[in-house]
């Protein structure tokens, strides 16, 4: 019953995630806009890894590209690698303390863009730059959120790993 | 890839398998991407992704879509006395304007008969809504017009004010167009005031178009640009942008100049889609006659 109503809670959540990527901003702080899909499977994969596969970071790409008219697998292969690394790296990474988990999702975001940044280079797109280098740090704001607000189970029972 | 291996060694089984299932899925990607990058590959595959995303796109619109049908609903009756008093000076000048036209149109027709040149067919028109979604980074939006209501790829929007963009992607019910402002896209037009030909580039932010032209090109800066017909996607006549800014470059070949686009590409909220033949001439009078207002522009 429980794992039946995780499964139903994690549909959910991923479906409000893709919302949030694309609900419209005011010109004023849409380049502030964090990588919504990027940080909520970076905080799944740190603190719950194996909860969703690769998988699901790969159809979560091509739902965000075909929202956002990016290239298609553009999204899915920057979240496919920021995924996978942190699911490759997890246990010394849980480790960490917040501070430096927090670097490392910078880090991790600033990858993500990297990624996306470097694909539109090939396809010979152009995106301004000041919506590639502000989403990471907004994101990593949102991902400290996350981490004060969502992680007291998980802290309280590190015996599972 | 020496530190990944040794930490797959600390976590069992699945390590290998994660790492493999990695690359696999990173190729599908790659793939995908290529296939994407040259047109047309990949458009039915689109389509259909576009059709299983699209309950998110409905989602995301809802409560703006209900926040406009409230404020409809329940506007004082001061608001709305003001607002019919504006639409009917705004009637009575453009009813104004119309009847000038309709001179000027016969006149054109008797001209280019003298000239031996076809005349310019009427274009027929259709209301879509923009759904309030945001595709950022690319100056992307989506319609709520889809193949069912004919919308075709390659189909050119326009506002009351001028051109807004075209048609990439298109769902039985939804489809998604490219502003004029998109880095990728060109439109090819005409100074209004001596029919030099250019190509307006988007450069990414929705106030600026880029023109190139010779440093000493009739260009200047008031110019009204105009969409020349050339290359079939944008009908002819329809005002595209304002030059705003010259910058001569003497030691290059090339002007930089910008112009400001005509429409309200940030403000609209529905936009017309324009045919441009009158094969099925079902056309509404009212909306013809809105889409030729902004042809005489």
């Amino acid at each position: 019953m429980a794992a039946r109503r995780h499964w139903w809670a994690s549909v959910l959540s991923l479906a409000a995630t893709l919302m949030l990527a694309v609900v419209p901003l005011p010109d004023a702080i849409a380049p502030l806009r964090p990588d919504w899909v990027a940080v909520v499977l970076l905080y799944w994969s740190l603190m719950a890894p194996r909860h969703f596969s690769l998988l699901t970071a790969f159809w979560m790409g091509i739902a965000l590209d075909t929202l956002s008219g990016a290239l298609l697998g553009q999204n899915a292969l920057a979240l496919l690698v920021v995924v996978y690394l942190a699911e490759k790296f997890h246990l010394r990474l849980r480790v960490f303390p917040v501070s430096q988990l927090a670097i490392t999702v910078l880090l991790l975001l600033g990858l993500y863009e990297f990624i996306l940044f470097w694909v539109d280079g090939m396809a010979d797109r152009t995106v301004p730059l000041i919506e590639r280098w502000l989403p990471p740090f907004t994101g990593t704001l949102v991902w400290l959120a996350m981490y004060v607000l969502f992680d007291h189970r998980e802290r309280a029972a590190p015996a599972r790993l | 890839m020496a530190g990944p291996g040794r930490t797959a060694g600390g976590f069992g089984r699945s390590g290998f398998s994660a790492g493999a299932r990695f690359l696999l899925l990173a190729v599908v990607c790659v793939a995908l991407m290529i296939l994407d990058s040259r047109e047309q590959h990949l458009v039915r595959v689109r389509q259909a992704l576009t059709v299983v995303v699209s309950p998110v796109r409905v989602l995301v619109d809802l409560p703006f879509r209900t926040w406009y049908s409230m404020r409809d609903t329940f506007a004082t009756r001061d608001a709305l006395i003001t607002e019919n008093q504006q639409f009917r000076r705004e009637r009575l000048t453009t009813e104004g304007r119309l009847q000038r036209l309709a001179a000027l149109e016969a006149e054109n027709a008797r001209l280019r008969e003298l000239l031996d040149s076809t005349a310019r067919v009427g274009s027929r028109a259709l209301v879509a809504e923009i759904l309030a979604v945001d595709p950022d980074p690319y100056q992307r939006f989506s319609l709520n017009r889809g193949f069912v209501d004919g919308v075709f790829v390659g189909q050119a929007l326009i506002d009351a004010q001028g051109v807004v963009g075209q048609v990439v992607t298109v769902g039985p019910f939804t489809s998604e167009a490219l502003l004029i402002t998109d880095a990728d896209s060109a439109v090819p037009v005409t100074v209004n005031r001596n029919g030099l030909r250019t190509i307006a580039y988007g450069t990414g932010d929705s106030q600026r178009l880029r023109l190139q032209v010779t440093n000493n090109a009739p260009i200047e800066e008031g110019d009204l640009l105009i969409s020349s017909g050339l290359g079939g996607v944008f009908p002819q006549g329809y005002p595209v942008g304002r030059v705003i800014e010259v910058r001569l470059r003497p030691k290059q070949s090339f002007a930089e100049i910008f112009a400001e686009p005509m429409a309200a590409l940030d403000r609209d909220r529905e936009v017309l889609l324009v045919w441009d033949d009158d094969t099925d001439g079902e056309s509404d009078p009212e909306e013809a006659a809105a889409a030729s207002v902004a042809d005489g522009q």
